[in-house]
């Protein structure tokens, strides 16, 4: 095994965990400030993909296609917000999963309905297409080195705004104390449906820049929601830091899986079995790590109230 | 979030058993009493939908040219979820009470579903999955494939790959029957090395580590079987890895539903099918007509397997005298008069078809990516469980 191909798998986890992180990061937000589980998530990573195919096949530009979805899921995550989701904060977890469950459907729905039921095709930017060059031989796709880039510093803004901005005080202030917040005087309603819009960009986002490796398709989001509910958990609900690290951890471990453990099952089975075995297995690391993880720390790695 | 940790894992489980799924099948009832009821079962959502869309639209292109008004077709989607798909076959077949089901594409659901559905005395035609295990010791009378053995299109491509100097192909297919049966039927007419041989996912969209693995083992060919978005996913990642391995496979990925999205990658792709839109015989040059001037696209692989499965249920019907005859109607379904798009049809003793598999160019006509054929890959070809099948 060559050290190209090492760093090659280690880039590619890497990519997998900063796209598991923009989606994970609106997730965890809106748990942690409004207590919220929203399965729907996902559907907002798919209008983000459609309306960025559709606004570049239109325009003819990416980036304009990128900037439309990012506004489009942001959009549709705030209509969603005052139309549905603000009537279910005080209801339990169980109603929140029930009503989002068919918001997932109706979002289908609309978007076969709008953009019609095959898939739509995002091409890759001209400027991002080809490899580059890796020490030690080999290539990397300038695409997926600039999502492991645009990743990164949304989640230094993300930690900046957080951190050090008003509004990131308030929604810090709002995962603690709901009450006490909206007595000082805050806005909680427009706090809400900012967190939540500023949630569903970022999943849209992640739907724009994945459609470009893949097709845009109906149901896209819910294979990678799955992902993302284990990355919060993994990370502690509610934290940002916890769903950055434990993103990058699941998309690393779910990559190195699916290259070893078949290659590992290789040194005492028959191929054919081994690569079955294998595959089947490193389906399941991810959760495998959730266990592990939860054994030792039932919280999460970053729990909030710790 | 206060009311703690056991509510939040508490309510994504239940998330999780309401299975995520977004399938909201659309039944399109037809009013009037029929004398024949077909349920259609197909992939009308998700990663496989361009697949059951052109079987779906192949089949009603038919019944459509056929006038048959006393045809009823339900169609449902499956989301390509096995539960789902088992669900709506006892559905069709107890409330519904139809005489035929067809249209599954996947072969895990077909496994799911038909070997019941045919024990409980309906037919099934598929026009596409054809799993080993179905044309094999599980076969059954009533099972009829219209398209092909899962095996025939990878057996051919085996054989070509044999015949024409390559020495190290990399091969790679989903985790699934279908899957398994793809490089099973590779290596049957393939015998040499192999540079690696992975099993991905079944619906993997992103194959950045499967490419980085091809990258190392350094093949002199990549023979793959992703059919769906699956292969458009692998196509346009690997275009961008900078890899310039000539890539080989069936028909699926290369097929008229997704050229579009492979995009200039694809051209000069070989690839393996029973069938293209330039077979020169009259059904099929009035199929490719008709089908252009119907939906404005041209017709796929899969549409052509929609199509003959319609007409061959109608043309059996029609030479058995309606299906009240189950056994006269069987009969008919064996003999196989009908108009195939790919000219000469006959079934194999195992009710899969016997027929030539041709090796496809993607060439561009115009501004249209499409498929010409290059050459024939086997000639008159049945499969390898026509013996176990004991009928």
């Amino acid at each position: 095994m060559s050290a190209a191909f090492l760093i090659e798998q280690l880039l590619n986890g890497v990519q997998l965990g900063v796209m598991l992180f923009l989606m994970a990061a609106g997730l965890t937000l809106v748990f942690g400030v409004m207590g919220l589980i929203n399965l729907a998530h996902g559907s907002l990573f798919m209008v983000g993909a459609f309306f960025c195919s559709w606004i570049a096949g239109q325009t003819g530009s990416f980036w304009a296609g990128l900037g439309g979805g990012f506004l489009a899921a942001a959009a549709a995550g705030a209509l969603v917000e005052v139309l549905v989701i603000r009537r279910l904060y005080d209801r339990d977890h169980l109603d929140q999963v029930l009503a989002t469950f068919a918001l997932i459907l109706i979002f289908s729905e609309l978007t076969r309905w709008v953009f019609g039921d095959r898939p739509l095709y995002l091409d890759i930017p001209p400027g991002l297409s080809g490899a580059v060059p890796l020490p030690g031989g080999g290539g990397y796709p300038a695409y997926r080195l600039a999502i492991i880039g645009a990743g990164l510093v949304t989640a230094v803004g993300l930690y900046l705004l957080i951190a050090r901005t008003r509004l990131g005080m308030q929604i810090r202030a709002g995962e603690s104390d709901r009450e006490m917040i909206g007595a000082l005087g805050v806005d909680i309603r427009t706090l809400y449906t900012a967190v939540f819009a500023l949630g569903a960009a970022l999943a849209g986002l992640a739907g724009g820049m994945v459609g470009a490796l893949q097709s845009v398709q109906v149901g896209m989001g819910e294979p990678v929601l799955i992902l993302a509910f284990v990355v919060i958990i993994i990370g502690g609900i509610g934290s940002v830091k916890g769903a950055l690290i434990s993103a990058v951890l699941v998309g690393v471990t779910d990559t190195l899986g699916r290259v070893f453990l078949p290659q590992l099952f290789g040194l005492f089975l028959p191929p054919s079995e081994a690569t079955s075995v294998g595959a089947s297995l490193s389906a399941m690391s991810i959760y495998l790590l959730m266990a592990g993880v939860l054994a030792f720390k039932p919280k999460g790695l970053f729990p909030v109230d710790a | 979030m206060r009311n703690g940790y056991k509510g939040a894992v508490l309510a994504l489980a239940a998330g999780a058993a309401l299975g995520l799924s977004t399938a909201l099948g659309a039944a399109q009832n037809a009013a009037q009493a029929a004398d024949l009821k077909i349920g259609m079962i197909t992939t009308l959502s998700g990663g496989g939908s361009s697949l059951g869309i052109d079987v779906r639209d192949g089949f009603q292109l038919a019944l459509k040219q056929a006038g048959a008004s006393d045809v009823e077709l339900l169609v449902e989607d499956d989301a390509r979820k096995p539960d789902i798909a088992k669900q709506i076959a006892t559905k069709f077949i107890q409330r519904d009470k139809v005489d035929i089901l067809t249209g599954i594409i996947w072969s895990n659901l077909a496994m799911a579903v038909v070997p019941a559905a045919v024990k409980d005395g309906v037919f099934y035609i598929s026009p596409n999955a054809g799993p080993s295990a179905l044309a094999g010791k599980a076969c059954h009378p009533n099972y009829f494939n219209v398209a092909w053995q899962n095996d025939n299109l990878h057996e051919a491509m085996g054989g070509y790959v044999q015949d024409n100097g390559f020495k190290k192909p990399f091969i790679l297919a989903p985790n699934y029957p279908a899957g398994k049966d793809a490089l099973t039927g590779f290596k049957r007419f393939y015998t040499g090395e192999l540079a690696g041989e992975i099993y991905t996912k079944l619906g993997q969209t992103d194959y950045a580590a499967e490419i980085a693995q091809i990258r190392e083992a350094d093949p002199d060919s990549i023979f793959f079987f992703l059919p769906g978005g699956m292969g458009i996913a692998f196509m346009k990642q690997y275009a961008q890895s900078g890899l310039k391995v000539p890539v080989l496979g069936p028909a699926f990925s290369f097929d008229q539903g997704i050229l579009g999205a492979v995009g200039e990658a694809a051209l000069g792709v070989k690839n393996t099918s029973q069938w293209s839109k330039d077979l020169d015989n009259a059904a099929n040059k009035a199929f490719v007509a008709a089908f252009q001037e119907e939906y404005g696209r041209l017709p796929s692989l899969y549409a052509s397997q929609g199509y003959d499965a319609a007409n061959l249920i109608l043309a059996a019907r029609k030479k058995a005298g309606g299906i009240g005859d189950k056994d006269a109607f069987r009969q008919a379904l064996v003999e196989a008069d009908f108009a195939s798009v790919r000219g000469a049809f006959k079934f194999a003793s195992n009710h899969h078809p016997i027929q030539d598999i041709y090796v496809r160019e993607v060439v561009k006509e115009g501004d249209v990516l499409t498929n010409k054929i290059v050459g024939v890959g086997l000639k008159q070809h049945a499969n390898a469980y026509v013996d176990d099948c004991k009928m």
